[in-house]
């Protein structure tokens, strides 16, 4: 046993820092009411492990053990620290108010450290780096590179962020069930942007952009884990993982984009649409349909067809025709109108395209230029693709409508 | 307990109808006296147009006057309210039901330091 237990790998204390830093600082804030504290502690609790575990082996439970010694940590700082006034004079900084001190199955501690760095009094721009840090463990510099921000700039972003949730007292803790629906959505948002913004952002380095997906997939997973009745939730997660499922086929190995319909299919991970469209059926039976779960249906019926031709249209344009009942957004239409060209061809959905008021949006033009193609008038189609490559600056993106209009000039 | 200022902001121009200020004037009256009956209320005040405003500014151990407001611009401060709660979101709750009386935006800034139990 002794044997066994020895000797972590640095990869298996990496895969414990991953799994449960967010974890830790969540618990670690409850306990000690300040969430600098508790990141330090836990910080702390960390560096000792990297220490310790490579001689003495994981302990049994490696979590247990982190949040142990981070709030040993912590006490001992509180303790240093208490004659200095000012900095814990303010206590009770972050109330977990009227609820037991003890972790319940309901109120894990993570669900109140996501709603108080998603509140919606933050800027969404601090919501996220708040998330990505407390929650993901990512570093102030791995944010600021995601986002492309100089560090300096995502530091005082964070400082400030967190001296509003102390200063205005902003609460840790779930909301009531009223207030759940309005307080989910920044929530929600905050990992869909985190996941677009590794999925096809500006130009960014790869791995960055990868961590960034595999962030927010994370993230999707504790939300639907620790809000399992959520329809919205397990929506948001489906559509990550059948997004996810295309990523393998979305590039040519030159980095070009390739489109879903000339996507190789059988490079999609059978796995995530598996567990993606699993998901999407558990949605139907609440029978509670949202944005999230009508996007991650419309991917579900992507995911069902073996070949582009086969794809149901008609399927997805009663999806689209759903989403726009709920709420009628110009994105929304314009997607709508790329499905009704496969029903109803080209020239119906140009009628629906260029009646959009969409000109700064550069996926309008695109969208329009293809469709002035198909039905062969050339000269208008070059000038679309102009006006989308003079609206997006992302490498992939322009190198697919350069190569569109070299094909046509 | 933390203090909370709410402060309303005013565009410049008229007065609005007598029947619109006097429904504002109603519900407002409604939120004093749940504030106080709940004992949440502190203080609260309209306040004269910026035009009454005296400025005093230090400068070479003298102090200048001068006439009108500390910044001129579009709107201007038409009076607040300084509430206790215990935390942003109880604060926020009160300042959106001033928000929705008033027809007005709403500031919820907190004070530093604790307010007594």
């Amino acid at each position: 046993m002794a044997a066994a237990a020895s000797a972590a790998p640095a990869t298996e204390i990496e895969r414990v820092f991953r799994q449960e830093y967010g974890r830790a600082v969540a618990v670690l804030v409850r306990l000690v009411g300040d969430i600098d504290l508790a990141e330090e502690a836990v910080q702390e609790a960390f560096t000792t492990a990297v220490q310790q575990w490579p001689q003495a082996g994981l302990p049994p439970s490696p979590a247990g053990w982190i949040i142990t010694t981070a709030r040993n940590k912590a006490i001992d700082r509180q303790r240093r620290e208490a004659s200095r006034p000012g900095r814990y004079a303010d206590a009770a900084l972050l109330h977990a108010r009227g609820e037991p001190a003890e972790e319940g199955p309901v109120h894990d501690d993570r669900l109140r450290l996501i709603f108080t760095c998603c509140h919606p009094a933050l800027a969404e721009s601090a919501q996220v780096a708040l998330t990505l840090r407390l929650l993901g463990g990512l570093t102030t510099a791995e944010i600021a590179r995601a986002f492309l921000v100089g560090e300096p700039a995502m530091a005082q972003r964070i400082v400030r962020a967190k001296g509003k949730i102390r200063d205005a007292r902003i609460p840790y803790r779930v909301p009531a069930d009223a207030d759940l629906p309005e307080r989910l959505r920044p929530v929600l948002a905050v990992v869909y942007l985190v996941f677009n913004e590794g999925y096809l952002s500006g130009s960014g380095a790869a791995p960055v952009r990868e961590e960034l997906r595999a962030e927010a997939v994370r993230l999707g997973r504790l939300l639907a884990e620790l809000m399992p009745d959520e329809p919205e939730v397990l929506g948001l997660l489906a559509l990550l993982l059948l997004i996810q499922s295309r990523q393998p086929a979305r590039t040519a190995p030159g980095g070009a984009l390739v489109l879903l319909a000339d996507q190789d299919r059988s490079r999609w991970d059978r796995e995530l649409i598996a567990e993606g469209q699993a998901l999407v059926r558990r949605c139907l039976r609440l029978g509670r349909p949202g944005p999230y779960q009508l996007q991650a249906a419309i991917n579900a019926v992507h995911s069902d067809a073996p070949t582009a031709a086969a794809t149901d249209w008609r399927q997805i344009v009663r999806l689209y025709d759903q989403q726009m009942a709920l709420a009628p957004t110009p994105v929304v239409a314009l997607h709508r109108a790329v499905a009704v060209a496969e029903t109803d061809g080209p020239e119906a959905a140009l009628a629906l395209v260029e009646a959009l008021d969409l000109d700064a949006y550069h996926l309008a033009h695109a969208v329009r230029a293809d469709l002035l193609r198909r039905l062969g008038r050339d000269a208008e189609a070059v000038r679309a693709y102009e006006a989308a490559l003079a609206r997006t600056e992302n490498e992939a993106e322009r190198e697919f409508l350069e190569g569109r209009l070299r094909e046509l000039r | 307990m933390k203090q909370y200022l709410l402060s309303i902001y005013q565009p410049q121009g008229g007065m609005p109808e007598p029947e619109f200020l006097e429904a504002v004037m109603t519900d407002l009256g409604v939120l004093r006296r749940e504030l106080e009956s709940t004992g949440c209320w502190v203080f609260g005040q309209g306040l004269h147009d910026p035009s009454t405003a005296t400025v005093l500014r230090p400068g070479n151990g003298e102090v200048l006057l001068t006439d009108g407001p500390f910044t001129e611009g579009k709107e201007y401060l038409g009076g607040f309210t300084i509430l206790r709660a215990p935390d942003l979101d109880a604060a926020l709750a009160w300042g959106r039901r001033y928000a929705l009386a008033t027809h007005l935006p709403v500031e919820v800034r907190p004070f530093q330091g604790e307010a007594e139990d």
